[in-house]
């Protein structure tokens, strides 16, 4: 596979990734791949990177295509059942589970409303800064479908 | 508020600003402060050995040398010759560290893959020399994104994720042992404590992954906490590593002292350095119960690639800064103090900078600048 790809630029020491590139210049690096525990440090690492935990969606996948996706952060007790919590890295989350699922109208339906949502500026929860609750949030993205 | 109190009020704080600035400038204006009383004999020529080693390694200690001649400082080299080709550090080198107690050296180049192991990791094993510490800070004149950031990294040198023990089980399957053992926790959680209390550091920070390695990062914990309870006046704190990495690019402000074993200290390290200003300006050293040997901070054992080596643009500062702490390691802080005032106000100034802090000058040029600045 990789003889296929010429452009693949490969291999990179975990130590000048992190001094020199990552943080320097992150929007070098498109695809990374690496073992377990760096990769659990990197993407950590990116998504402070990006703006933080809630915003940052993932997907695990196993053999015969089967998927799981969840967003990158946990259960955030301190702020459970208060209705502020940033609802878009699960809702990206479940954007890439679409595009799993090859519905991808609808997902790139999903992400725009979101992305035109935080980019608008005026509905944000508090991790980004603003004072909206989850139901402000997500009321806004429905507007923007 | 009282309309009088305002005009005190301002100028209280423009004169705690200053105070600020002041203090960050008075570590590199130079301040007549309380007197160092030596004991008679102290200024006697202490000797170090040094290790240009690979790549760039003899350029930036070559800068070393010229400067620590230009302050006639106490001090004077043993050369030898070591290279990351060689099978293993020569018994000679170690010997004269042993009689030093202080080495200073280069980068030494780590073949990757497997065979022989590498030289740099090697030296820290015979010296046992456990601890690695690096600080990094921002520097005046060298604008981050972040600011306020002085982050010391002290690093479990010896075991780890860095045993060397690794095997294949059955082909295609490799099996590779991390170590951890009390006796390694509890000597560099003491270190790090004892390093905290004596620069006047408040907080200490545990880096672990213990969710996952219960049982490893567990005992590295156990250890730390048991150190935290013989320094009352100092915080105590533990963070997950991947969270820290987060925590680093996000808000480094918020980290003092860090104590890591030895794989999350890499990393840690080299990120703090990354978002302080870069490894080319990162000062460092490992210590160990006898000796020390003082190198570039972060990235120790890296070589610079051919291009910096033929247009002798490597970045000095570092090894500077290193040789600075090895000045007061050695007990000759008036010296280290003027080095570093020399080094900073280059920095600041900006005129005469390497291509990683986005200059373009030779490393002879800031060598030069470096000794002009001397006072």
């Amino acid at each position: 596979m990789i003889q296929k790809c010429t452009r693949i630029k490969l291999g990179t020491t975990l130590t000048s990734l992190l001094n020199k590139q990552l943080v320097k210049n992150p929007a070098l690096f498109d695809v990374l791949v690496m073992p377990n525990l760096y990769g659990d440090i990197i993407s950590d690492l990116c998504a402070g990177l990006i703006g933080g935990l809630g915003l940052t969606p993932s997907c695990n996948i196993g053999e015969g295509g089967i998927a799981l996706a969840e967003a990158v952060h946990g259960s955030a007790p301190d702020i459970a059942g208060k209705n502020l919590a940033n609802p878009t890295a699960l809702m990206l989350s479940a954007v890439t589970m679409l595009r799993h699922l090859e519905l991808h109208d609808k997902a790139d339906q999903i992400q725009n409303a979101i992305l035109n949502t935080i980019a608008e500026g005026k509905y944000r929860t508090a991790d980004l800064g603003g004072t909206s609750t989850t139901t402000d949030f997500t009321k806004a993205i429905c507007d923007h479908l | 508020m009282a309309p009088r109190t305002l005009p005190i009020l301002k100028q209280l704080l423009s004169k705690s600003s200053s105070y600020n600035t002041n203090c960050i400038g008075s570590r590199f204006a130079p301040k007549r402060s309380v007197t160092y009383m030596p004991r008679p004999g102290d200024g006697a020529p202490r000797a170090v050995t040094l290790i240009p080693g690979d790549g760039i390694g003899p350029l930036v200690t070559g800068a070393v040398e010229q400067v620590m001649d230009a302050m006639h400082a106490p001090v004077y080299f043993e050369r030898y010759e070591v290279h990351g080709d060689m099978k293993k550090v020569p018994e000679e080198v170690l010997d004269s560290i042993r009689k030093n107690k202080v080495c200073l050296k280069g980068g030494l180049a780590t073949p990757m893959g497997g065979g022989v192991s590498s030289l740099n990791v090697q030296l820290r094993k015979e010296l046992d020399l456990y601890a690695s510490l690096v600080n990094c800070f921002n520097l005046p004149g060298l604008p981050t994104r972040h600011q306020n950031v002085d982050i010391v990294v002290i690093r479990e040198n010896t075991e780890g994720e860095y045993s060397g023990l690794e095997h294949e089980v059955v082909p295609g399957v490799v099996e590779s042992l991390k170590v951890i053992t009390k006796f390694c926790s509890e000597r560099i959680a003491k270190y790090a404590f004892e390093y905290a209390y004596l620069n006047n550091r408040k907080k200490v920070t545990a880096v672990h992954k213990a969710n996952i390695m219960k049982l490893a990062d567990g005992l590295f914990l156990e250890s730390c906490r048991e150190v935290a309870t013989k320094y009352p006046g100092i915080k105590y704190s533990e963070i997950i590593v991947d969270n820290c990495c987060m925590q680093l690019v996000s808000k480094p402000e918020q980290f003092d002292v860090m104590v890591t074993p030895n794989l999350y200290g890499n990393l840690v390290a080299n990120t703090a350095a990354g978002i302080a200003g870069g490894t080319g300006v990162m000062p460092g050293g490992n210590v160990g119960a006898d000796h020390a040997v003082f190198e570039q901070g972060a990235s120790a054992g890296n070589v610079g690639h051919q291009k910096l080596v033929e247009q002798k643009k490597a970045n000095p500062v570092a090894l500077l800064l290193s040789s600075a702490m090895m000045l007061r390691h050695l007990q000759f802080p008036s010296f280290a103090d003027r080095l570093e005032t020399a080094v900073k106000r280059v920095i600041s100034e900006g005129k005469y900078m390497t291509k990683d802090l986005g200059g373009d000058s030779s490393t002879q040029e800031v060598v030069d600048a470096v000794i002009a600045a001397l006072d």
